[in-house]
């Protein structure tokens, strides 16, 4: 019963391996993978459901106890942000069965989707700081094909540079660890998280918190190191675009949640002031790059960099409210993210361009695709009844508690200006008169829609929904904030 | 002995950082695998470089060399492994569609290919 924990990286891994073997028969791909993501909602949501009545649920593989063998701890942050991302996966699959195309379907496609689960999940539920690592590297090497999968020029041209930054940054991961090994001794994330605390973290401690910020700032896109993440994410098509818009940038995130909460707490006046001032400043780059572009792919880009300051300048508050806020923010952005990427892809599809300039009309051809994009591009800014709302507010609540004017002043700055950035597609893209660019299609592609409503009605559902969520987000951000929680469930002392 | 170490490894950084910056495609790779390089050598330096016996049960000496590192570095080397020989295809790839090698001609939008 206790492997129920792994299962969200087991599922996707033997289904991953399966697929391999049918690359040239899309359609057993497609209904393969179609039973495996259900399947994988199914687990994530009975996971959730015993996390919620049991506590923080480990398992130790291969039954070597906690600091000397790999243990996967699932609290309820992880197991939320599973199921997200199974949900958002899910959606992005139906998707693809219309608009990734024969070529790359028979290119191992679908299995690259699976793997790139397993690396995501196995990031979300590891409790060891070198198999973070390793999950890492899975993650980005199935990110590494299906962004290069199908080798347009620019494709190519953009992956070169992508790869690059990532070697760089997993370097960089590995000369945090060994640093961490020689100064701590351990690899356990609790384990090391104990022993900071009776040293009360001295300096080296600081200086490795540091380096793994540039690591996880450098896949998750924070102020200095975000200017891979315009053009690389520019590039592959539209299913992937909005998977890795809505999970690889998350992950990152959810790895200094994970630092910055559990191993490195001690000394906040320096990490925490650091993070808050490269989060302020990342709000203020994406911002600046949301209302410059008339691009509708690079404004949604730009969108992902402000999302991400917004919920790093949660976590560098650390206290209640500003948490839960940035856990709630997190799981709102990843749903409106993949929505608003398949929604623009449509708009693309049906415009045959990108450029708003050359757009217009769109709403007389579809006006459902219309009106959903107007209630996700609300939900974005963060309208009271849709989902962007209550992690807002409760991230402002946690800077007045906090004295952080600067930071409160540029949140809601940014929102406004979110608000502009996305109300200039919908303002030129559906108003106005049709141009002529605009194909003149009869029916409807409901096949590309539905999964697209599908999960804007699930933002909005969770917005709506705030009451009967909390209690889990609020579960979550206890075992945050006290990380003995998270070290006796791993320890068992 | 780890004093030698890392200075070595900061000469290896040192050097990757400069190839990495260079203009050629392929001065960059020979770049990650020295960045690479360094930072296995980091791991073995880090995880201490005191006397002992090879980590095997069956010396029967009174002190190994710590097997925890050595366990690190293998999963990093086979992991660097696939990713410098993807990188190196892709930018086989690479040169083969757009017939250059030199990265400040591979920027640009997609406006003007």
């Amino acid at each position: 019963m206790s492997n129920l924990v792994f299962m969200p990286v087991l599922w996707p891994l033997l289904t991953g391996i399966i697929l391999v073997f049918f690359s040239k028969q899309p359609r057993i791909q497609r209904i393969l993978s179609t039973i495996s993501f259900l399947i994988g909602i199914w687990i994530s949501g009975v996971l959730i459901y015993s996390v919620h009545n049991l506590g923080v649920m480990t398992l130790e593989v291969g039954s070597w106890s906690a600091p000397f063998g790999i243990v996967i701890v699932a609290d309820m942050l992880a197991v939320l942000l599973v199921l997200t991302t199974n949900l958002i996966v899910t959606a992005i699959l139906f998707y693809s069965f219309r608009s990734i195309g024969k070529e790359r379907e028979s290119f191992y496609y679908y299995p690259m989707l699976q793997f790139l689960i397993v690396g995501v999940n196995g990031a979300f539920l590891t409790g060891d700081i070198f198999n973070l690592f390793v999950f890492f590297e899975v993650m980005l090497m199935a990110s590494y094909v299906l962004l290069v999968l199908g080798g347009t020029r620019p494709q190519l041209r953009e992956s070169l540079k992508y790869i690059i930054v990532n070697v760089l940054s997993s370097a960089f991961f590995v000369i945090a660890v060994a640093f961490l090994y020689s100064a701590a001794g351990t690899l356990n994330m609790a384990q090391l998280s104990q022993r900071i605390a009776e040293a009360g973290q001295p300096g080296i401690f600081s200086v490795i918190a540091v380096c793994l910020l540039i690591v996880f700032g450098l896949k998750g896109a924070i102020f200095p190191l975000f200017f891979w993440l315009p053009g690389s994410y520019y590039v592959p098509p539209i299913p992937v675009i909005a998977l890795f818009g809505a999970l690889l940038t998350k992950v990152g995130i959810y790895a200094i949640f994970r630092t910055y909460t559990v191993i490195f707490y001690h000394d906040q006046g320096f990490t925490h002031q650091l993070l808050m001032g490269l989060s302020i400043l990342t709000i203020i780059a994406g911002v600046i790059g949301a209302l410059a572009y008339w691009d509708v792919k690079k404004i949604i880009l730009y969108n992902i960099v402000i999302a991400v300051g917004v919920i790093t300048y949660g976590i560098s508050l650390m206290n209640e409210a500003a948490i839960g806020g940035a856990i709630f923010y997190i799981i709102h952005d990843m749903l409106i993210k993949a929505a608003l990427f398949l929604l623009i892809g449509m708009m693309i599809k049906a415009s045959g361009t990108a450029d708003l300039r050359k757009m217009g009309g769109l709403i007389q051809q579809n006006p459902y695709l219309a009106w959903t994009y107007f209630i996700a591009a609300i939900s974005l800014a963060g309208i009271p009844p849709f989902s962007g709302f209550t992690g807002k507010l409760l991230i402002l609540q946690g800077a007045v508690e906090a004295d952080s004017y600067i930071g409160f002043a540029v949140i809601l700055l940014s929102s406004l200006m979110v608000l502009y950035s996305v109300f200039k597609i919908f303002m030129y893209g559906f108003w106005g008169k049709p141009s002529e660019t605009l194909l003149q299609v009869k029916e409807k592609d409901w096949a590309l829609f539905i999964p697209a409503a599908a999960l804007t009605g699930l933002s909005v559902i969770y917005g709506v929904g705030t009451e009967a969520v909390y209690p889990y987000i609020s579960q979550a951000v206890d075992t945050l904030l006290d990380p003995q929680i998270y070290i006796d469930a791993v320890l068992k002392e | 002995m780890e004093i030698v170490m890392a200075a070595v490894i900061g000469i290896l950084f040192m050097c990757a950082t400069y190839l990495m910056l260079s203009k050629s495609i392929l001065r960059i790779i020979i770049g990650t695998s020295l960045l690479s390089h360094g930072a296995h050598l980091l791991i073995l330096t880090m995880g201490g470089l005191k006397g002992g016996s090879v980590p095997l049960l069956g010396e029967g000496a009174n002190s190994y060399a710590d097997p925890l590192p050595q366990a690190l570095i293998l999963t990093a080397i086979v992991i660097s492994f696939g990713v410098t020989s993807f990188l190196l295809v892709l930018a086989y790839r690479t040169y083969q569609e757009l017939g250059t090698d030199d990265m400040e001609q591979l920027k640009g939008n997609d406006t003007h290919e």
